[in-house]
C-alpha cells in the first residue's frame, strides 16, 4: 500500500483549494456545496470549513446520492444500497460546488450533475475533487483539483477518515497489497 | 459489501418467506424515495426503458394510482389493463392472458385479482417479475409493508409495539399480510372483532391475540387499524347491521383513549366514515391516514426498484 498523502497534506490541500474556490467565485457569496455521497460528503463539509477560514461566508453544505442516476441503475447490480439526499438550500439560482473525493471514469459526476438538476437550476455547477486519478471515460474535468495522481485502472484509491469525519490521507493498494 | 446486498426474491407474491432483513432493506430503500417524492422534480431516471404492467381484475383506484404513481416516477413505462376494458370480459382465461401479455415482454406485472393465488399462477406463467397488488382474502403485501413503513416513521422502530387490527379480520388480506409482517418485528398484534367475522384459526395461523370485543385490544396500544366493513357483509348474514356494528366495535374517541396517548390511528381506505372509524378520528390529530397514502408511492416505488434491480435474468 502506498500513500499518496498523509492526514496534514490532505488537510493542507483542502486549504488550499478553498481559497481557490473563493478567489474563482469572487468571494463565494452565492456558493453552496453538494458533497457525492459517501466519499464527497466529509470532504464537502471540510472544504466549507476551510471556505469560512479562507475569508469566505459560511456556505451552506448538502449531500447528494447518485444511485438513481447511474447509467447502469437497472442492471449491473446488486440492488445498490440508496442513501437518501438532502440538499438544504434552494439551488435554483445559485453556485453549486460538486465535491467528490476520488475523480476517474467522470460517472458518478455526470450522474450527479443530473441528480442536482432535479432540485433545481442553478447559475452555475463547479467541481471540486481531493483526487484526480485519470481514466476519463467522459469528457468531464474537474474546475479544482487537490492532487493528480497516475494509477492504472487495477488500483484501488482510498480516502480515510478518522471518525470525526477528518482525512487521514489517501492511499493506493493493487490487488497483491491486499 | 454490506451496502450492496443483493434482494433476494424475484416476486412480491406474499410476505411468506420474506425476512426481518428483507423487510428493513424494502423500508429503508422506501425512506429515500420519499425523499424523491419531495423534490421540485419529483421523477427519477432509474428504471428507464422498463414496462411495468399493471393487470387489475378488481377496481381499484388508489393501490392502482399508487402502483401507476411509483413506475412513473421511476421513469417506467406503464400499461394499465382493467377488467372493464380488457379481453377479459370477452371470456379470456387467464393462462391465455399471461401468454398474450408475455409476447409484450413487460419487466414486471403488477397483479390484483379476486382469487386467491392469481399472482402466484401468473408468476409461474410469465418470465417477468410479478407483483401482488391484492388477492382475495390471501394477501396484499404492499399495503403491509407501506404501514410499517408509516409506524416506522411516527414511531422511530415496529420492534415491541403493541398493534390492535379491527374490523372484518375474516375477509381481509391486508390483515393477513400485515400479522405476517409485525410479528416479524415482534409486535404484540391483537385483532379484534365480531365473532363472525375473526376466525379462530387466526390466533395460531399468525401468532396473534385474537378478541371478540375492541375494548382489551386497544388497551394500550401504539397503533390501531381500523379495516373497512364492506356492506356484502350484510346479506351474507354475518352483520346485523351497519348502526350495530358501529356502536360495538367502530372506532371512535372514547375506545381511542383506551391506546396509549400517543397512539396512531390508521386504515387501508376507503374509510367507511360512522361505521368502522368516527370522522373525528379519521380527521383527528393521531390519524396518519394520509401519511399512509403517500407512504404508499414510495414503498412501491421501493418494490420496483429492489424486483428489477437485481440484475438481468
Amino acid at each position: 500500500m502506498r500513500e499518496l498523502m498523509d492526514a496534514e497534506a490532505a488537510r493542507r490541500t483542502l486549504r488550499r483549494v478553498a481559497a481557490e474556490v473563493v478567489e474563482a467565485t469572487g468571494g463565494a457569496g452565492e456558493l453552496g456545496v453538494v458533497g457525492i455521497r459517501r466519499g464527497g460528503a466529509p470532504v464537502a463539509a471540510i472544504l466549507a470549513e476551510e471556505i469560512a477560514r479562507a475569508g469566505g461566508p459560511t456556505v451552506p453544505v448538502g449531500e447528494i446520492d447518485i444511485a438513481l442516476y447511474r447509467d447502469d441503475a437497472a442492471t449491473a447490480l446488486p440492488s445498490p444500497k440508496i442513501g437518501p439526499s438532502a440538499i438544504p438550500f434552494e439551488v435554483r439560482g445559485k453556485d453549486v460546488l460538486l465535491v467528490d473525493d476520488v475523480l476517474q471514469t467522470g460517472r458518478t459526476i455526470r450522474a450527479a450533475i443530473e441528480g442536482l438538476l432535479d432540485y433545481g437550476r442553478p447559475r452555475r455547477i463547479w467541481l471540486a475533487v481531493l483526487l484526480d486519478r485519470g481514466g476519463r471515460e467522459l469528457p468531464i474535468a474537474a474546475d479544482f483539483v487537490g492532487k493528480t495522481v497516475d494509477a492504472g485502472p487495477e488500483v484501488r484509491i482510498e480516502v480515510r477518515l478518522s471518525d470525526d469525519d477528518q482525512p487521514q490521507g489517501a492511499f493506493a493498494a493493487t490487488e497483491e497489497d491486499q | 459489501m454490506s451496502d450492496e446486498r443483493p434482494f433476494p426474491h424475484r416476486h412480491l407474491l406474499t410476505l411468506d418467506g420474506y425476512s426481518r432483513e428483507d423487510v428493513t432493506q424494502v423500508l429503508d430503500t422506501a425512506e429515500a424515495f420519499f425523499e424523491v417524492s419531495r423534490r421540485p422534480v419529483r421523477k427519477v431516471p432509474t428504471l428507464r426503458g422498463k414496462t411495468v404492467l399493471h393487470l387489475f381484475y378488481e377496481d381499484s383506484t388508489r393501490t392502482r394510482t399508487s402502483f401507476e404513481l411509483a413506475a412513473k416516477r421511476l421513469s417506467a413505462d406503464t400499461l394499465n389493463l382493467s377488467v372493464k376494458t380488457s379481453s377479459v370480459k370477452k371470456g379470456e382465461s387467464l393462462n391465455d392472458t399471461c401468454r398474450t401479455l408475455g409476447a409484450m415482454h413487460p419487466d414486471i406485472v403488477v397483479i390484483r385479482h379476486a382469487a386467491s393465488g392469481a399472482p402466484h399462477y401468473v408468476a409461474k406463467k410469465m418470465e417477468c417479475r410479478v407483483v401482488n397488488a391484492g388477492d382475495g382474502m390471501h394477501a396484499h403485501p404492499t399495503q403491509a409493508l407501506l404501514d410499517a413503513f408509516t409506524i416506522r416513521r411516527n414511531k422511530g422502530t415496529l420492534e415491541g409495539l403493541k398493534v390492535a387490527i379491527l374490523g372484518d379480520i375474516a375477509h381481509s388480506r391486508v390483515a393477513r399480510s400485515n400479522c405476517r409482517l409485525l410479528r416479524l418485528f415482534g409486535c404484540d398484534v391483537h385483532v379484534a372483532g365480531p365473532r363472525t367475522l375473526v376466525p379462530k384459526h387466526f390466533a395460531e395461523a399468525f401468532d396473534v391475540t385474537v378478541h371478540d370485543r375492541v375494548e382489551p385490544a386497544l388497551e394500550g396500544a401504539d397503533v390501531v387499524m381500523a379495516l373497512r366493513i364492506q356492506r356484502e357483509r350484510l346479506s351474507e348474514a354475518l352483520l346485523p347491521s351497519l348502526r350495530e356494528y358501529s356502536r360495538l366495535f367502530g372506532l371512535d374517541r372514547e375506545r381511542l383513549g383506551l391506546a396509549e396517548e400517543d397512539a396512531i390511528v390508521m386504515h387501508p381506505g376507503p374509510m367507511n366514515r360512522g361505521v368502522e372509524i368516527q370522522p373525528d378520528v379519521a380527521d383527528g390529530p393521531q390519524s396518519v391516514i394520509l401519511d399512509q397514502v403517500e407512504a404508499g408511492v414510495a414503498t412501491r416505488m421501493a418494490v420496483l426498484y429492489l424486483l428489477l434491480g437485481q440484475g438481468e435474468g
